[in-house]
């Protein structure tokens, strides 16, 4: 008699864990969403992406402040959003003492001094923060500079509450609104275009920075391993300054853009737009600069769909939940973000 | 004589230089009461009792020697439970006018409360919980479902007092309700903490943050949730049932049936219901103070305490980490459910807007404050902040007006016209944080254990081969 040996069934072949299972289940659903969204109101949905777009760029650039300071310090630098906002007020003051009328050429030159000026602002600023607050606490405990960073970002708050009062302060609307192209009925126009001239090349020079100069090479070395990079002849401390540098020059250049795109300023928008911010430096991989602006992208999208598309949305009442839901789903599932390498530490 | 007073005693070595240096302080300090009072009120012994009830705790530096702890807590409890008494005799302080009033001191009293449920998280476990907020708001909540008219067409009573017997919705005993909630937020800081807890400090920080915001939003709309009405959105949940005995333990026990509606006169003044919020209030933190030493001294809280100074070398030596956070979690969660429930049926009402993230940030600045770690630093640092925020920083602003502003300057003009104080009383919490952190970053009483962590001298492993810390 033949006894039927229990055949052995070898599986090969890739196996999906049940996480990248739930993961495309999930993407999935935002795209039937999306889909069926577009199908009932395209002229909507391209507006919506296009509103989209712009913030993101704005919440981009703020992003890659909050990822080029976590990439070298590992520090949460709270102050990042206040010192934004703070940039912002600086904007709204400039725009309406000097520049509410201007046109033309004068208006261009305007938009450039005022840059410059914000961007030094506020670089001089972030610099002073780590050199006042956080240089102390460089050998403490972790916790110590990240509560230190929330304490600087109340203060800042309490400035730009001083400086501009509770109510929103409003900035005059100087940005030019022509159309640029139209899609499906849909104009996009010169304000919205601007944010994302100036975004692009920011990342770009970024990066080249990062990756090709002695400078942005020193900054990499004190990221992976600050003795072995004082030992190296670099300069930990000026590397560190340097690069709260760029950054808050990179929150000045954002204050600017949210500023005159949104044309009003409030204490309180910084902590705000911070945490999007933040939010979106995970969602793209923390330290990991194309990553804050296509995180920052990717939130603003959904935020932007979620404000205003009608089948099956949430509403904006939620949108902030939906963010920091998404935060804490990427943070617990997929700590390296969209683009990070995983790390040995998990996170 | 002495020397047999002292074998009975068993005075730590160091007690006589000890005793100097108190003594030292003591009399600066007290003279400069007894000039303070000279003058603004004029000399009495009415006004000298608190001073120099203080100044005979903390002179003799009674933790010094044997069954001192006998006479340190039982005075300071005394002070306490005897505040509303003696309050009317007290002098005014400079710059901070009058002492708190019975009413803002149950708000302290709540504070400090979640202040050491917080503790037990940052302090003992060091969990940075940047969302403590929402178990504060979950408290609140619970109280609310279950002692007010919320839920429209049940009809279930349970030993509530203060309301009709056949009231429209749930009410049940505040006493349940505190059970309730206690074990309600405890559950939800297990199910929050699950997931997140395998995080590293500053990502668990985040992921707290998240849940800290999405909370006041979750309860903002959740008028509409899937068609209920959870938590009646930005009109909040009022009122809520005050807490009490009802009537058969009032006539049995003497205990008071109904908080609201309590009124009884004792030694010729009238005892009212603010005292006795105060007086369960001050209950409520002596629970918390012995759970929270209890837990300390356990094999818990060991675990915490050794998670918090090296995880690694924890788990190591065989403490499982999840299971241990997941403690500190619902053990911190239990006490801030409490709280908030208490305080919602103190205020008799529950609304969004009290729980914003700044709110998070307040206890946690009390803490830090404080000393994380020290149950005597959170309860100065809590019962000062939440003071500050009640009362102290409106006097302090109605003193900085009265002599500096342009209207009136009495002194010399510092600022023209009347400064809000209050508005910047975050930008002043933020202050004080930084300042804590940056000068004494063990707080203001240090738990030992703490400062030494917060010192320490990197380990020979830790020590650079080449001094590169220069430029």
């Amino acid at each position: 008699m033949a006894t039927d040996q229990a055949r052995i069934r070898v599986v090969t072949g890739y196996r999906p864990d049940v996480l990248t299972v739930l993961g495309f289940c999930f993407v999935a659903l935002l795209v039937i969403w999306l889909g069926v969204n577009f199908v009932m109101n395209p002229a909507d949905f391209y507006n919506l992406f296009l509103i989209g777009l712009t913030n993101g760029a704005v919440y981009g650039l703020v992003a890659l402040g909050y990822s080029l300071v976590y990439g070298i310090l590992e520090l949460i630098n709270f102050a990042h959003g206040d010192v934004f906002m703070l940039g912002g007020m600086l904007v709204a003051t400039m725009t309406s003492a000097w520049f509410a009328t201007a046109t033309g050429a004068g208006l261009w030159a305007g938009i450039l001094l005022m840059l410059v000026i914000t961007m030094a602002f506020c670089a001089a600023l972030n610099t002073t923060i780590e050199l006042v607050a956080y240089r102390r606490l460089r050998n403490a405990p972790r916790l110590a500079p990240l509560i230190t960073a929330i304490g600087i970002s109340f203060i800042l708050q309490n400035i730009g509450l001083k400086w501009k009062g509770a109510r929103p302060t409003s900035v005059p609307d100087i940005l030019p609104d022509g159309t640029v192209f139209t899609i499906a009925g849909v104009p996009y126009t010169w304000n919205k275009f601007i944010v994302i001239l100036f975004t692009i090349p920011v990342l770009l020079l970024l990066m080249w920075l990062v990756q090709k100069t002695k400078q942005g090479k020193a900054m990499r070395a004190t990221a992976q391993d600050r003795d072995a990079a004082a030992m190296m002849g670099i300069s930990v401390n000026r590397t560190i300054s340097f690069t709260f540098f760029i950054a808050g020059g990179l929150a000045g250049a954002a204050g600017l853009l949210y500023a005159l795109y949104f044309t009003n300023v409030r204490f309180d928008e910084g902590f705000r737009v911070g945490l999007i911010a933040f939010t979106a430096a995970v969602l793209g991989g923390i330290g990991n600069l194309p990553g804050a602006v296509l995180g920052g992208l990717v939130i603003a999208l959904i935020e932007s769909f979620n404000n205003g598309l009608e089948w099956m949305t949430p509403g904006p009442d939620w949108s902030q939940s939906i963010i920091f839901a998404i935060l804490i789903l990427i943070l617990v599932f997929r700590p390296e973000g969209l683009l990070g390498e995983r790390t040995p530490e998990g996170a | 004589m002495i020397d047999r007073v002292r074998a009975w005693v068993k005075a730590r070595p160091d007690y006589e230089r000890e005793l100097r240096r108190r003594a030292k302080r003591g009399l600066i300090a007290g003279g400069i009461i007894v000039g303070l009072i000279l003058l603004t009120d004029g000399l009495s012994l009415a006004l000298l009792i608190l001073p120099l009830a203080i100044l005979a705790l903390y002179v003799p530096a009674w933790n010094y020697v044997r069954y001192g702890k006998w006479v340190l807590v039982p005075g300071t409890l005394l002070l306490a439970v005897l505040y509303p008494f003696y309050l009317e005799n007290l002098f005014e302080m400079p710059i901070f006018g009058a002492f708190p009033s019975v009413d803002t001191g149950v708000t302290m009293l709540i504070f400090i409360m979640m202040a050491l449920g917080l503790n037990i998280v940052v302090g003992y476990a060091g969990l940075l919980d940047l969302g403590y907020v929402a178990f504060y708001a979950m408290g609140a909540y619970t109280a609310a479902w279950f002692a007010s008219q919320h839920f429209h067409g049940q009809d279930i009573h349970l030993g509530a007092v203060g309301v009709n017997p056949d009231a429209d919705g749930i009410h049940i005993s505040i006493w349940v309700v505190l059970g309730i909630a206690a074990i309600f937020t405890a559950i939800v800081g297990v199910i929050i903490g699950f997931p997140t807890l395998r995080l590293r400090g500053d990502y668990l920080a985040i992921v707290t943050l998240g849940f800290g915001e999405i909370m006041p939003q979750i309860a903002r709309n959740g008028d509409q949730l899937f068609g209920h009405n959870i938590t009646n959105g930005p009109q909040g949940i009022n009122p809520i049932d005050p807490p009490g005995f009802g009537n058969t333990l009032d006539s049995a026990v003497g205990l008071p049936s109904d908080y609201l509606t309590f009124s009884v006169t004792m030694f010729g003044r009238t005892v009212s219901s603010v005292e006795l919020f105060y007086w369960t209030a001050l209950l409520l933190v002596l629970f918390t103070v012995f759970c929270s030493v209890r837990l300390r001294d356990s094999r818990l809280g060991r675990a915490w305490i050794a998670i918090r100074e090296d995880e690694t070398a924890a788990a190591a030596m065989g403490v499982p980490l999840m299971r241990t956070k997941t403690w500190a979690y619902a053990a911190g969660a239990f006490f801030g459910g409490i709280a908030g429930a208490y305080y919602a049926s103190f205020k008799s009402g529950t609304f969004p807007d009290d729980f914003f993230f700044n709110i998070s940030i307040f206890i946690l600045c009390m803490v830090i404050l404080g000393g994380m770690g020290n149950i005597w630093g959170v309860i100065l640092g809590g019962g000062f902040l939440a003071y500050l925020n009640q009362e102290g920083l409106g006097n302090i602003g109605g003193w900085l007006n009265e002599h500096f502003s342009t209207d009136n300057a009495q002194w010399f003009t510092l600022f023209s016209g009347p400064i809000d104080v209050p508005l910047y009383q975050f930008g002043i919490f933020g202050a004080i944080l930084v300042a804590v952190m940056l000068f004494r970053p063990e707080g203001l009483i240090p738990s030992s254990r703490r400062a030494a962590e917060l010192h320490e001298d990197p380990g020979a492993a830790d020590q650079p081969l080449y001094d590169v810390t220069h430029e």
